[in-house]
């Protein structure tokens, strides 16, 4: 990976993170999303920059010689690299599309600085949240009785799952994740050793994610 | 045997529920009728029931009308589900087809449905424009790239396609060819082409 980008390569002006670094972090994000049943804070900056990167190594081959074995490498590696960022925004889609009111209602109550939708996005899960709407109306609502007749988004919206399990290892060391118990069992608390790895439920450790403790797998 | 309450709607529903079966005769009409007509039915009941306030001296007609509330809740719902389950599987011909729908499948839809695939199109289209500033096709590359060429034989008489470089290879059915994977995905996808497995 590091021969494909050499050393040198750096993104922007003013940020200077090495393009396998992106990489790394683009593939992190992907496996997270992929596994985690809600919808993950996007890294569209990174996807942004990793296909700016992507570009540009494309505008260098063409400039090689086709007899060039190298030529090949590349050109394998650039179908890897795209094939995680397609596969990422693909999977953040159909979460949209299948939890669309849900995320919403999720985003109004973020702060604007930390949002989990990119602006893209949020258009698209308006957009499609109006366009199931309307479907709905012109198919069922407008012909039930009257009182039935409204749409209440958040009530009809599926909802993820966030008891369901996930496999995880700890990036780093974590003390005192709380495992909330149900009517019979208490309370339990267990400590995440680094490199470790654990099945437990999403919620105890969604925040984890998001600061980057652990790497689901 | 006449169907009982609400179990019309349950009809509707279970042949969406094989996800893999491609179920596109979608336009059962007639039952999506009948459950309207079962809705309007029970609302009428209600609103007779609720305006006869002298007959209930038991409380008898307080839970019926409770009953068939909820037998409505419940339609609306499923009718709702129906609906929802299919521009999902409608959804998943635009990722699969592109923006332009097969003929034999476009006949199994009714008007609002065609209009909805259309929209849906455009929605994700200004969507994939909008990625990283230049755009992204995120129809493509759905597959993780183990090697650069595939073999792949030819399905139907396509014709003539043009490669990124220039060049034009003749697609006659069965014939086979050693193509670039990104090249050849979308005729694979459409079914023109299919991949040889050794």
């Amino acid at each position: 990976m590091e021969d494909t980008f050499g050393e040198d390569d750096y993104f922007g002006e003013d940020e200077h993170i090495p393009a396998h670094e992106v990489l790394q972090t683009l593939e992190d994000a992907w496996l997270n999303e992929k596994f985690c049943p809600d919808l993950l804070p996007s890294q569209d900056s990174y996807v942004e920059a990793m296909m700016e990167q992507i570009q540009q190594m494309e505008d260098n081959l063409t400039k090689l010689k086709k007899t060039d074995f190298r030529v090949e490498v590349h050109h394998m590696e650039l179908a890897r690299i795209r094939y995680i960022i397609t596969s990422y925004l693909r999977t953040r889609i159909e979460k949209i599309e299948q939890n669309t009111a849900f995320i919403l209602e999720q985003e109004t109550t973020r702060s604007p600085e930390n949002p989990h939708l990119s602006e893209g996005e949020l258009n698209y899960a308006r957009e499609f949240l109006a366009l199931q709407e309307n479907h709905q109306k012109q198919l069922v609502l407008k012909h039930v009785p009257p009182p039935f007749q409204d749409f209440m988004s958040t009530q009809q919206s599926l909802v993820p799952n966030l008891r369901s399990h996930i496999f995880l290892r700890a990036k780093k060391d974590v003390n005192g994740v709380v495992i909330e118990g149900d009517r019979d069992t208490r309370d339990e608390e267990v400590d995440l050793e680094e490199n470790s790895q654990h099945i437990m439920q999403y919620k105890p450790i969604a925040n984890l994610i998001h600061d980057g403790s652990v790497q689901l797998i | 045997m006449p169907l009982t309450l609400t179990q019309r709607c349950c009809h509707l529903l279970a042949p969406l529920i094989p996800f893999t079966v491609v179920f596109i005769h979608l336009s059962d009409d007639d039952g999506v009728r009948q459950v309207f007509e079962e809705m309007r039915g029970l609302y009428d009941q209600n609103v007779a029931a609720a305006n006869d306030s002298t007959a209930d001296p038991d409380g008898t007609a307080i839970s019926s009308i409770a009953i068939r509330h909820a037998a409505l809740e419940r339609n609306k719902r499923c009718l709702m589900a129906y609906v929802f389950n299919r521009s999902k599987k409608l959804r998943n011909m635009r990722w699969q087809f592109g923006s332009i729908l097969p003929p034999e499948i476009k006949a199994n839809l009714c008007e609002p449905e065609i209009q909805w695939f259309n929209s849906y199109s455009k929605c994700l289209a200004r969507y994939m424009k909008s990625i990283g500033g230049q755009g992204l096709n995120l129809a493509q590359d759905v597959k993780p790239p183990k090697s650069l060429y595939v073999e792949v034989r030819s399905l139907i008489d396509y014709g003539k396609f043009e490669l990124d470089n220039g060049e034009v290879v003749l697609l006659k059915k069965h014939s086979t060819h050693l193509m670039s994977r990104a090249q050849c995905e979308p005729l694979i996808i459409q079914g023109v082409l299919e991949q040889i497995n050794h």
